[in-house]
């Protein structure tokens, strides 16, 4: 691929989802784009790209921005961070939000499902301690394509085998075919949305606790920190902030700060009621 | 070093599994069919035991039921890897004291998964 094309490509990929492409991802981008190209029927990237200068077609521009967005994400995915929010966040929460006895959590970038579902199982199990609670989960992502296999909640044998516990695999999952279904009760938990993160998040209302995980990563430092400043406007001063295992918000930005002893939990800088759990 | 038991008739599916366990520094010891299985326990509990159902002389959840009757078969954590992937036989086997289930066919990434949920790696 030429340097204008790949220049091209990696200028409407950053601009529209924050995601950087380096020159060495050149691979990636072929083998994402070539596919799509063909659907389309062209036969070269090149082809794609003059279609792409000529007529910049909105639909066109968003397919190729999310071709190029990594999806992988698996049930529980690194465990400890649905430990925390279970052993540590939500009695917290349980304890200074029981006057209005509602809750709200947003899963941004929730990819294909797998994490919201996750955080609805884990509250279910948790229900005796939240009767007459209101628990809303918002999950969102930026492109339809993930947020349409999330909403019908199908996994193949391979998915559901990944970080899903057998035990809750029997208890909120259905065989249809080949493939694994989760409950429908599971399913109304989560409201699914799709929402860029570069995009205006205000209208979103306010968190109690948010799940933003490998995300950040692909991002650059610039566009992390207008990421983060802003999910510091939606979070409650006492929520808390769950990020990757290899994303932090240190250097980035001053808005939050870590829960000693919670890795990967970041809680407002100036109120947090996380940091006395040290 | 943890121990895994594989329990498997198949030669192939024994090595394979062994190879992946190998690497997650496990010492293996192998069985391929129940009895020998059960008969490996008694001379010595294994940590783990990676468990196949349909075998000949006696099957995967014969082994389990008679495994956690005998003295010391409470303790190992017991993960059936087998083609019975529907969810009667799952929920047969969780009954029977699995600790976990593998559908085959399977791979590294799932063996890796199973075995972190199980706290064993
Ligand atoms: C690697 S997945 C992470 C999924 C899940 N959070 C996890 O940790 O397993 C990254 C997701 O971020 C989404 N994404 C990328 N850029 C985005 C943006 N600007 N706004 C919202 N979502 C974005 C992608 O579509 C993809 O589903």
């Amino acid at each position: 691929m030429n340097s204008q094309d790949f220049q091209l490509f990696g200028d409407i990929v950053r601009t529209r989802s924050g995601l950087v492409l380096t020159e060495e991802k050149v691979y990636l981008l072929e083998s994402r784009l070539v596919p799509l190209a063909r659907r389309r029927g062209m036969d070269s990237l090149e082809d794609l790209a003059e279609e792409v200068r000529r007529h910049r077609d909105e639909r066109l521009l968003s397919e190729i921005t999310e071709a190029m967005t990594t999806n992988e994400t698996f049930f529980f995915r690194d465990n400890k961070p649905f430990d925390i929010f279970r052993e540590v966040v939500l009695p917290q929460l349980l304890e200074t939000r029981r006057a209005q006895k509602s809750l709200r959590i947003w899963n941004a970038a929730c990819s294909t499902g797998q994490e919201p579902y996750s955080l609805a199982m884990l509250l279910k199990e948790e229900a005796a301690k939240m009767a007459g609670w209101r628990v809303e989960i918002m999950a969102t992502d930026i492109s339809d394509e993930v947020l349409e296999k999330s909403k019908a909640g199908l996994y193949s044998q391979f998915e559901v085998q990944r970080g899903l516990p057998i035990q809750l695999m029997v208890k909120y999952f259905q065989q249809v075919g080949e493939m694994w279904q989760i409950d429908s009760s599971i399913r109304a938990m989560v409201k699914f949305q799709n929402k860029n993160l570069l995009e205006d998040l205000s209208n979103l209302g306010k968190f109690d606790v948010i799940f933003c995980r490998n995300v950040l990563i692909y991002f650059d430092q610039p566009t992390k920190s207008k990421v983060l400043s802003q999910v510091h406007k939606i979070i409650a001063s006492d929520g808390a902030l769950f990020l990757g295992g290899a994303e932090t918000v240190l250097g980035i930005c001053d808005d939050f700060k870590p829960v000693e002893g919670q890795r990967g939990v970041y809680t407002s800088a100036i109120n947090g009621m996380l940091a006395k759990t040290g | 070093m943890p121990s895994c038991l594989i329990v498997d008739d198949s030669k192939v599916v024994r090595m394979v599994a062994r190879r992946i366990l190998e690497d997650l520094k496990f010492g293996i010891v192998e069985a391929e069919d129940g009895k020998s299985a059960l008969d490996s326990c008694l001379e010595e509990m294994p940590d783990v035991i990676l468990l196949d159902w349909n075998m000949p002389v006696m099957n995967g959840i014969d082994f389990l039921r008679t495994l956690r009757k005998s003295q010391g078969g409470e303790d190992p954590v017991v993960i059936f890897c087998t083609t019975e992937n529907d969810m009667a036989h799952i929920r047969e086997a969780i009954s029977a004291g699995a600790n976990e289930y593998i559908m085959k066919p399977f791979d590294r990434a799932i063996i890796e998964a199973k075995f972190s949920q199980v706290g064993v790696i």
